[in-house]
């Protein structure tokens, strides 16, 4: 979007500095902040409440949140961290309100035991007896850059079990390390395991399955 | 000896480095081994990759307007 307020010399800054210049009421040094975390915060609030209107005002409520707290930021965690726990106490206090709280944690258990594999494509050995389809391009690149198969991709991690979603997002689309998923989603580091495991295997199941499709 | 289906569900904890010296090598000489399995983790490492290469969702200009808007409160009441 076109802003009034320009921020082009302020987009390459570290965040620490872009943090410094909003305590001193920097309008421009606040609009990069936003632009450049805004995306990533709206896709970790919609692990939360999918609602689209509603996970726009988490993120406000969190924006705001962060203005008021400011002073008190140390930088002993890093900016995106401090940022991401705002929402997930935000986004928990409304869910909790709301009286749909289901922790991250118990939803983990319900989602049962399933297999990487569908066990049938293997023999009484364990080796494969339907092996995995060959995919014309596996760069990352071309993935992602292929329109179908991000399709595919993105409609493969919305299927997800919510608590499956969440950590493949935050560890994989987000890259946040493992220690801070788990703070975050109150999960265990063995659950948290798990459910990635779960996850990549399913999204990467969804591209065979395209795959096969076209053939 | 690994077996394949074991392999499949060891490829989360070998791509995240989370497995043993003993077991990462035991993976390692299954996969140099056994084609369908390369394939396999190759497949899984590079979905992983390619998720972190999707964009995330953008924020609504509204949104953003309002932020900045409320910016400009907070930056009054401050001062």
């Amino acid at each position: 979007m076109r802003s009034a307020t320009p921020t082009g010399g302020d987009a390459g800054l570290e965040d620490s500095e872009l943090v410094r210049r909003v305590r001193a009421g920097d309008r421009s040094a606040f609009a990069a902040l936003v632009r450049r975390h805004g995306g990533a915060l709206l896709r970790f609030a919609r692990l939360f409440v999918r609602e689209s209107s509603a996970a726009e005002e988490v993120v406000q409520d969190t924006w705001m949140a962060v203005l008021e707290g400011l002073d008190g930021f140390e930088g002993r965690a890093s900016f995106k961290t401090w940022l991401y726990r705002i929402l997930a106490n935000r986004a928990r206090t409304r869910a909790v309100r709301e009286g749909r709280s289901v922790p991250f944690s118990a939803l983990a258990e319900t989602e049962g035991e399933e297999h990487a594999v569908d066990p049938e494509r293997f023999d009484a050995r364990g080796m494969w007896r339907d092996p995995p389809v060959g995919w014309t391009d596996e760069t990352p690149e071309r993935l992602a850059l292929e329109a179908e198969t991000r399709q595919v991709m993105e409609a493969a991690v919305q299927a997800l079990p919510p608590a499956q979603r969440a950590v493949l997002v935050l560890r994989d689309e987000d890259g946040l390390e493992t220690e801070e998923i788990c703070n975050l989603l109150g999960l265990t580091v063995t659950n948290q395991r798990v459910l990635l495991h779960r996850a990549r295997t399913r999204v990467r199941q969804a591209i065979e399955e395209h795959v096969r499709g076209e053939r | 000896m690994l077996t394949c289906k074991e392999i499949t569900e060891l490829v989360t904890e070998y791509a995240e480095g989370n497995l043993s010296l003993m077991d990462r090598l035991r993976f390692q000489m299954h996969i140099g081994m056994c084609r369908n399995c390369r394939r396999y983790v190759r497949q899984v490492k590079a979905t992983a990759a390619a998720l972190g290469l999707l964009p995330p969702p953008e924020t609504s200009p509204d949104l953003e307007q309002e932020l900045l808007r409320r910016f400009e409160s907070w930056k009054k009441a401050r001062s």
